[in-house]
């Protein structure tokens, strides 16, 4: 019930994305350190570790907003993050974010979730239509031509996931995507999250800090310590029985608030 | 609404770009120019407009007219931006030509310099026996004088006129405006003072002010002569030296002779300058 | 007659010169707007993509450019007109061009005046739409050319504005297009108003001459047609000013 319903129950799994060996320092401080890991199509990964650990930023350097200073990143075996400038085109068009915060554009609904539909050169007729069933799936169908600034928070974000899958893309990041959301919108976020995953069969990392988040959307985890990658297992495992003392003391200590 | 004002004022904004194209009449470049720099008292009247719509006329050419004091005109002509100067400092113009600036310089008009002032007359001007008495006579009693102070040729005869006194003019009393004859004439009207002005721009300005004409005997001294001067074409290639021939034979034709002549008589009741060729002194 | 008698007089005069559609003064009020409009909009041209760059991009000598135009902002304009004019009169180093006295060479001067107002306060403009702007229309795949025009579009207000400040400031400007334009007008009907229609008269230039020769009623015409413009102008301004504060705390 809490898997996604995709690849694995064929048995193989597939990679879509492998990361190697990846680092980044900022002003002289290490912020990665040599993280690697695989990401397999269809999963939902989630990105746990405590404020200021690196979540962000690794993130950031997936969706190749930031270069990093070593490693490889490859999607579907290609590396994406190099000198290869057309593989870095044809990447960014296959990966989404969702941000902390959402910064939706001063726009109407409709323009917003039609953005990433325009700059890829689709008509209008295919734009409406797939606007129309992102809308319905973040439910806020009827909202077209509301300001984007006159929306709730929680609005607001539904939409930002709205304008982020609207080109299905491969792999979508999604950082701290409940943050600033009250428990009813944090319900209806993790509630999309799932049916994205289900229904487009889209691969997800999540950062975030709440332990039962992730217990309630993912299907493997990692936790990153300060820049370190020291963990990554089921969700199921790693909650009943970390490997790492570390990761098992912050999962307690999380789990008290 | 709001909105709406904002588009109308983009429309206004985006349509003056063009309003260039609408108006007919402003044309970027005419055809053929002749590049006319001279005297703001030549302008202030009506005569250049005289002159030269007969001029365009016949030669199919526009003349550009800048007003500027005759200091500042001959600038412009030596620094090559004008084609023709009509200008009235001689020991200036002479100096230029001298220079190899100018040449074909022909006198064209004349007439006389008169003290203006109120009517009141606080320094009894009009008892003066002399133009230099006239000028230490303000300058004993202290009451404004306004000076062009523009390096113009009324300017220049009004300091040698203070050269021929022995009196440095300074003080309060003296102010210098650095404007055009219009414009000092105007400060002099305001500040109920006097000044040295060519009788043209005077008569022109006439029915706007309130001074009078308190001096304008001694007409060996308040003489003033205009000559016209073509910019050195050795020295500027680019002038359009044709036209300016023919603008200079045609001012000093009897067809333009005439019509500096006639000019004002209607207006005024008399002539603002007189022809050159004209040697009985009418004025 | 009285003070009020006259200041009255000149203003119903002006009044029905404006009414009566007078040729000389609706031409020296085109060649404002055609020049002005001209100088703005090929400021903007490079003003708006220079705004952007700076606030996009790391280059050599940003920092001096940054001075440059900050020093622009507050250049007096007779000083520009002098430099215009140095350079265009056939003894200087442009003259060969012979642009000078011409409508070109007030949109040169004007130009030189109003890309760094323009730069200027788009930059401000610009540099308020948050990264975050920015970076979402790239990872929602965006090509940079589509990243500009979504940062365009946020800061379209403060831009907006900065094109109407430099068209204010070029329509009221007096000193360089004096200078540079030498207020000239063809040669006219005798006894009309003023002289001819405008060649490089411009309202404010014209104003001038206007006062000088005593002819206030056209002098007045020519102020109230200028104030219009200028109040309608800020008047626009500071309703987009209202908007991008209202943008701003949403
Ligand atoms: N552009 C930058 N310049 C310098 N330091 C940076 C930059 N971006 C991030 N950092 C530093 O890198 C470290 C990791 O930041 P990051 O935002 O990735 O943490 P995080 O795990 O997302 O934290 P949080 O849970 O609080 O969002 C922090 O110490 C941060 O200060
Ligand atoms: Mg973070």
């Amino acid at each position: 019930m809490l898997q996604s319903a995709c690849c694995r129950e064929g048995g193989k799994n597939v990679v879509l994305l492998e990361i190697t060996g990846l680092g980044k320092t900022f002003g002289g401080k290490q912020v990665l350190r040599d993280i690697s890991l695989d990401v397999e199509k269809g999963e939902i990964f989630a990105m746990m570790g405590p404020s200021g650990t690196g979540k962000t930023t690794l993130l950031r350097i997936l969706n190749l907003l930031e270069r990093a200073d070593a490693g490889h990143i490859k999607l579907d075996g290609m590396v994406i993050n190099g000198g290869q400038n057309n593989n870095r085109i044809a990447a960014r068009q296959r990966i989404s974010m969702v941000f902390q915060s959402s910064a939706l554009f001063n726009d109407t609904v409709y323009n917003n979730v039609a953005y990433g539909l325009k700059v890829r050169g689709m008509d209008k007729h295919t734009i409406k239509s797939k606007v129309d069933q992102c809308l319905a799936l973040v439910g806020l169908i009827g909202y077209e031509n509301r300001k984007a600034k006159t929306l709730s928070g929680g609005e607001e974000q539904r939409i930002a996931f709205a304008r982020a899958v609207v080109f299905e893309p491969d792999l979508l990041l999604l950082d701290e995507p409940t943050a600033n959301l009250d428990p009813s919108n944090v319900v209806k976020i993790e509630e999309i999250i799932r049916t994205i995953n289900r229904e487009l069969n889209t691969t997800i990392i999540i950062a975030t800090h709440h332990m039962n988040q992730v217990r309630r959307l993912a299907d493997r985890v990692g936790m990153l310590l300060d820049g370190e990658l020291i963990e990554t297992g089921r969700v199921e495992d790693v909650f009943v029985k970390a490997a790492d003392e570390r990761t098992r003391a912050f999962i307690v200590g999380e789990m008290v608030y | 609404m709001n909105k709406i004002l904002l588009k109308i004022l983009l429309l206004m904004l985006i349509a003056s770009l063009f309003s260039g194209c609408i108006q007919p009449d402003a044309k970027d470049t005419p055809a053929g120019t002749l590049s006319l720099s001279t005297t703001t008292s030549t302008c202030d009247t009506d005569l250049l407009d005289v002159l030269n719509a007969r001029f365009e006329e016949e030669n199919n050419v526009k003349v550009l007219t800048l007003c500027q004091g005759t200091g500042k005109a001959i600038a412009t002509g030596e620094m090559g931006a004008a084609d023709v100067v009509l200008v009235h400092a001689p020991s200036s113009e002479l100096e230029a030509v001298e220079r190899g600036s100018f040449i074909d310089r022909q006198f064209v008009m004349y007439n006389y310099f008169v003290i203006i002032g109120p009517v009141s007359d606080p320094a009894n001007v009009t008892h003066a026996a002399s133009a230099t008495d006239a000028f230490t006579r303000i300058a004993d009693a202290q009451v404004p004088f306004i000076s062009r102070g523009d390096n113009s040729g009324t300017h220049t005869k009004e300091l040698g006129l203070w050269n021929e006194t022995n009196i440095t003019p300074q003080g309060a009393w003296y102010q210098s405006v650095g404007k055009g004859m219009g414009d000092t004439i105007i400060t002099a009207d305001i500040k109920q003072g006097y000044t040295l002005s060519d009788r043209g721009t005077y008569l022109a300005m006439k029915d706007k002010i309130e001074l009078e004409v308190l001096f304008e005997k001694d007409k060996e001294f308040l003489y003033n002569p205009y000559h016209v001067m073509a910019v050195n074409p050795e020295k500027f290639p680019d002038v359009n030296y044709e036209m300016t021939l023919k603008y200079i034979e045609y001012l000093t034709s009897s067809e333009g002779q005439d019509l500096i002549q006639d000019y004002g008589m209607e207006e005024y009741g008399q002539a603002l300058f007189i022809p050159a060729n004209n040697t009985d002194e009418a004025v | 007659m009285s003070s009020a008698e006259f200041i009255i007089q000149g203003i119903i005069t002006a009044i029905e010169l404006i009414a009566g559609m007078d040729p000389y003064i609706l031409s020296i009020a085109g060649v404002s707007l055609k020049v002005s409009g001209t100088a703005t909009f090929i400021a903007s041209l490079t003003a708006i993509p220079l705004s952007f760059i700076i606030s996009h991009r790391e280059f050599w000598g940003k920092q001096k450019l940054l001075t440059l135009i900050n020093t622009g902002m507050g250049l007096p304009s007779v000083f520009v007109g002098l430099f215009v004019f140095i350079m265009l009169v056939p003894a200087g180093p442009l003259g060969f061009l012979k642009l000078i006295f011409t409508p070109k060479a007030m949109i040169i001067a004007q130009y030189i005046l109003v890309t760094p107002i323009i730069t200027s306060i788009s930059l401000a403009a610009i540099n308020a739409v948050p990264i975050a702007i920015r970076e979402n229309a790239y990872s929602l795949g965006g090509s940079h050319r589509d990243v500009a025009v979504v940062v365009l579009k946020e800061a379209k207000f403060g831009i907006v504005t900065s094109v109407l400040a430099g068209f204010g400031r070029a329509i009221a400007e007096v000193g360089a297009i004096l200078i540079v334009g030498g207020n000239i007008a063809y040669t006219g009907s005798v006894g009309g108003i003023g002289e001819g229609l405008s060649y490089t008269r411009t309202l404010t230039t014209a104003i001038t001459s206007e006062t000088s020769s005593g002819d206030i009623s056209v002098a007045i015409a020519l102020g109230l047609i200028l104030i219009t413009i200028n109040l309608s102008v800020n008047a626009a301004v500071s309703m987009l000013q209202g908007r991008g504060e209202e943008r701003g705390t949403a």
